[in-house]
């Protein structure tokens, strides 16, 4: 069927697209018209015409299960999701700023705790993190920088605020589907992108290479930089390899790279070559099996020593993931003002701390109104969604609380934006968010939009690839051009 | 360039050509049958004796073995490693692998070829939609070494890629060669002549099978005959798919690569070995025991290679995926 947007079932929460029934908001304007003058065979068409080129273009990513891994292709809506450019602007200030005040944390913590010494910071936070390395205590990398590379989850409230879900300081991925999806939607609906002012997304790769290459030991103009990868079977490796593509640099795995003299090399097939930057794609604890876990196939032995000595440089930092937890996230809006001085742009999730006893009977007395998240755990895993759960499930989870309250925090479950997908007779609205990236290196970078998850499911707010869900292309549209 | 990447591409390079030439034979077979009289049984089972693949071959003799069963043996099984199936998957995965080395565009052809092979390989058991799929495995296959050839820098990558297929080229116009003559030659020397007076169609369709008929016919102006075309296809020094040729190509290739004194010596060995080969005396006393030499030759130039630039412990190589493929 056509798009009738007078049909366009708007509900509680804020639309990116249309404001009420049969109004597009100004940004979205040319979209909407564009997409309602489609036949619905015409749109179906669009559809399977982006499919097929996911498929070809072989963008995938891989499922764990007990079947054994399988390689999906990329679920995706053919609907470009519109934020404004004067819109996005403050956004990337906000998120600047953000990244910058967390830089500056992480490094406290490992060196002076000035933050802890003046009662900003409650230290008792610290000393339980799970993502806290004392192996790091008194490290000083290059420009100060500990998260190179973050991916903070924006969500969109029912009054249209952005506000920052949480921030991936490990090793945020996703940033190559955003690549693609734009890839995508050029194929599929060449004609729009005449009629639209949309910012490109391709600088990201050159701004990733500067990033990674201002922190190099040696000083050369293009020094040896490396994504280390834990292999084919990870979830993420296409963008892995598709990072190191972008970037024209090796991509390289645990096997490839040896230590010698605290100096890291890679076996070529001339011999070893020096290495001076590892864009790190595996977690902390697998990165060194001398220093972290043993059994660890995939990194280096010998890298922390290395990295600890200066002779190479690893983004992200290891230990940079301790301000990568549900309850430090709480206290970013006092880092903003404890080291930046300023006030923050974007505002948190409102949050309850169950470590806090006070916020924890607040917590257990409202599990059907509020969702309840682990403090350590990503991917939207072991998360209680309490206003759908059962009670008995509530009943347990409120168990696991107090038996550990410091792993829990809990926000009220708060109406994510929607945006229309192509279903199989017209278009509906279905919850989204949004994960831009940001880069801090000599400057700092946010790429135009992000990536923007979709819960495919009616009424999910589910978004996780891993669970079902799917992604559109974003545009941020300059407006007020043609 | 790392040693994991030049193992994986080189694979890539092999498995590509593999790919290629197991279209070939099943289609020459297809086409040879159709000029026999009936009757005549050709054994379908000497393809899978060509591709050194009959431990895998679980439903008995492979000489009684008919054409549907070796067929969908030869082309979908996942059981045989050398299925074109299974080939196409694994040239796959190895250049999903080193996708950041090759141009997109061929990552994007491998991908859609074995995409588009699985889903109609069920089809092509009969010979009409085989011969249309199988041709376009060969078609797309040559897009891909054109392909890389006109979009991809001229560097190591593409050396071990064209080294990968050069040296898997050689192996197979020797399997080729043995097989043509292990059903040929018995009646040479004077043992079953049933088909004797279909020699010359079943010569040229050894010929044909390596796309070398026209090549050889410029070429040789005598008829068709067993000792001229063994001599072409191991000894000629231009025919792209001869012996000689393709360790020729192989041999600049390693030229160019740091290093490669051993490998080098080991190919120009062999090299020398097939162009000096007196092969009328060969043909009297058997070719198999020369042929099962050279093959073994062959493989060993493959290890001075993995010794000299690959990773000490090869993480990949007969079977590089255990992912499952949907």
């Amino acid at each position: 069927m056509q798009i009738d947007w007078r049909d366009y079932a708007c509900g509680e929460a804020y639309d990116e697209l249309i404001s009420s029934p049969g109004n597009p908001r100004k940004a979205a304007r040319h979209l909407a018209s564009y997409l309602a003058s489609l036949s619905g065979e015409e749109l179906q068409d669009r559809k399977l015409s982006a499919e097929l080129a996911i498929k070809t273009m072989g963008i995938s990513f891989t499922v764990y299960s007990d079947a054994g891994n399988i390689d999906r292709d990329w679920p995706f809506d053919i609907i470009p999701r519109i934020i404004s450019q004067r819109e996005w602007q403050k956004t990337e200030r906000g998120l600047v700023q953000r990244l910058a005040a967390l830089n500056c944390f992480i490094d406290d913590v490992y060196n002076d705790r000035k933050i802890i010494k003046d009662k900003v910071f409650p230290e008792e936070l610290l000393a339980d993190s799970s993502n806290f390395r004392p192996e790091c205590v008194g490290m000083k990398p290059a420009l100060g920088v500990w998260a190179h590379v973050c991916g903070s989850d924006l969500i969109r409230d029912h009054k249209g605020q952005f506000r920052v879900l949480e921030d991936n300081l490990r090793v945020p991925s996703g940033v190559s589907y955003m690549l693609e999806n734009r890839k995508v939607t050029k194929r599929v609906f060449p004609e729009l992108f005449e009629n639209h002012a949309i910012l490109p997304v391709t600088e990201y790769p050159n701004q990733l290479f500067d990033t990674l290459a201002a922190i190099s030991p040696r000083p050369l103009d293009f020094p040896e930089v490396v994504v280390l990868t834990p292999g084919i079977y990870n979830s993420a490796y296409f963008e892995h390899s598709y990072l190191a593509q972008q970037m024209g640099v090796e991509l390289v795995e645990g096997t490839d790279l040896v230590v010698e003299d605290d100096t890291v090399y890679m076996r070529t097939i001339n011999g070893l070559a020096r290495v001076d930057v590892i864009y790190r794609r595996i977690d902390d604890l697998f990165l060194d099996p001398e220093m972290f876990n043993p059994d660890s196939v995939l990194g280096v032995p010998g890298l922390m020593r290395a990295w600890l000595k200066g002779n190479v440089a690893l983004a992200n930092a290891p230990g940079a993931g301790v301000a990568d937890d549900k309850l430090v996230y709480t206290f970013v809006p006092d880092m903003i003002k404890y080291y930046l001085d300023e006030d923050p742009i974007l505002p948190n999730v409102p949050s309850y701390l169950c470590n806090d006893k006070k916020q924890r009977d607040y917590v257990l007395a409202n599990l059907d109104k509020l969702v309840v998240k682990p403090a350590n755990e990503s991917g939207g895993y072991g998360m209680l969604m309490g206003p759908q759960a059962s009670k008995k499930e509530r009943e347990a989870f409120a168990q696991k609380i107090k038996a550990n309250p410091r792993n829990y925090m809990a926000q009220p479950l708060i109406e994510l934006s929607t945006a229309p997908v192509v279903t199989p007779r017209n278009a509906e609205p279905r919850h989204i968010d949004l994960r831009p990236f940001i880069l801090q290196g000599r400057e700092s970078h946010v790429t135009p939009g992000g990536l923007t998850r979709v819960a495919m499911t009616k009424g999910s707010y589910v978004v996780n690839s891993s669970q079902g869900g799917g992604s559109k292309d974003t545009w941020v549209v300059v407006e007020g051009d043609k | 360039m790392l040693s994991r990447v030049a193992e994986r591409i080189y694979w890539m390079g092999r498995y590509m050509e593999r790919s290629e030439n197991m279209a070939r034979l099943v289609n020459v077979n297809s086409h040879l049958l159709m000029d026999l009289p009936k009757g005549i049984r050709v054994g379908w089972g000497s393809l899978i004796n060509i591709s050194g693949t009959g431990d895998y071959f679980r439903r008995g003799d492979t000489e009684l073995a008919d054409e549907r069963t070796v067929v969908r043996f030869m082309l979908s099984d996942r059981d045989n490693p050398s299925s074109l199936l299974n080939n196409l998957s694994w040239a796959r995965e190895n250049a999903r692998i080193t996708r950041e080395i090759i141009p997109m565009e061929a990552w994007e052809l491998i991908n859609d070829l074995y995409l588009d092979v699985k889903d109609n390989l069920s089809k092509s058991v009969a010979r009409r939609e085989r011969n249309r799929v199988l041709q376009q495995v060969i078609t797309r296959i040559q897009q891909f070494t054109g392909l890389l050839a006109g979009c991809m820098s001229h560097n190591s990558a593409y050396d071990f890629i064209r080294t990968g297929r050069n040296l898997e080229r050689a192996d197979m116009t020797t399997r080729i060669v043995d097989a043509g003559s292990a059903n040929l030659l018995p009646h040479l020397t004077g043992g079953d002549d049933v088909l004797e007076p279909y020699d010359n169609i079943l010569w040229m369709s050894v010929l044909r099978s390596l796309s070398a008929y026209q090549m050889y016919r410029q070429h040789v102006q005598d008829r068709v005959n067993a000792e001229d075309v063994v001599t072409f296809l191991l000894q000629d020094g231009l025919f792209p798919r001869a012996v000689s040729h393709s360790l020729g190509e192989l041999e600049a290739c390693l030229k160019k690569l740091p290093n490669s004194d051993d490998a080098l010596r080991a190919v120009t060995g062999v090299r020398r070995r097939v162009r000096t080969a007196d092969i009328p005396a060969l043909l009297q006393t058997g070719l198999k025991e020369y042929i099962d030499n050279l093959q073994l030759e062959i493989a060993d130039i493959h290890r001075q290679i993995a010794s000299t630039w690959f990773l000490p412990v090869a993480p990949l190589e007969a079977t590089p995926s255990e992912t499952v493929i949907t």
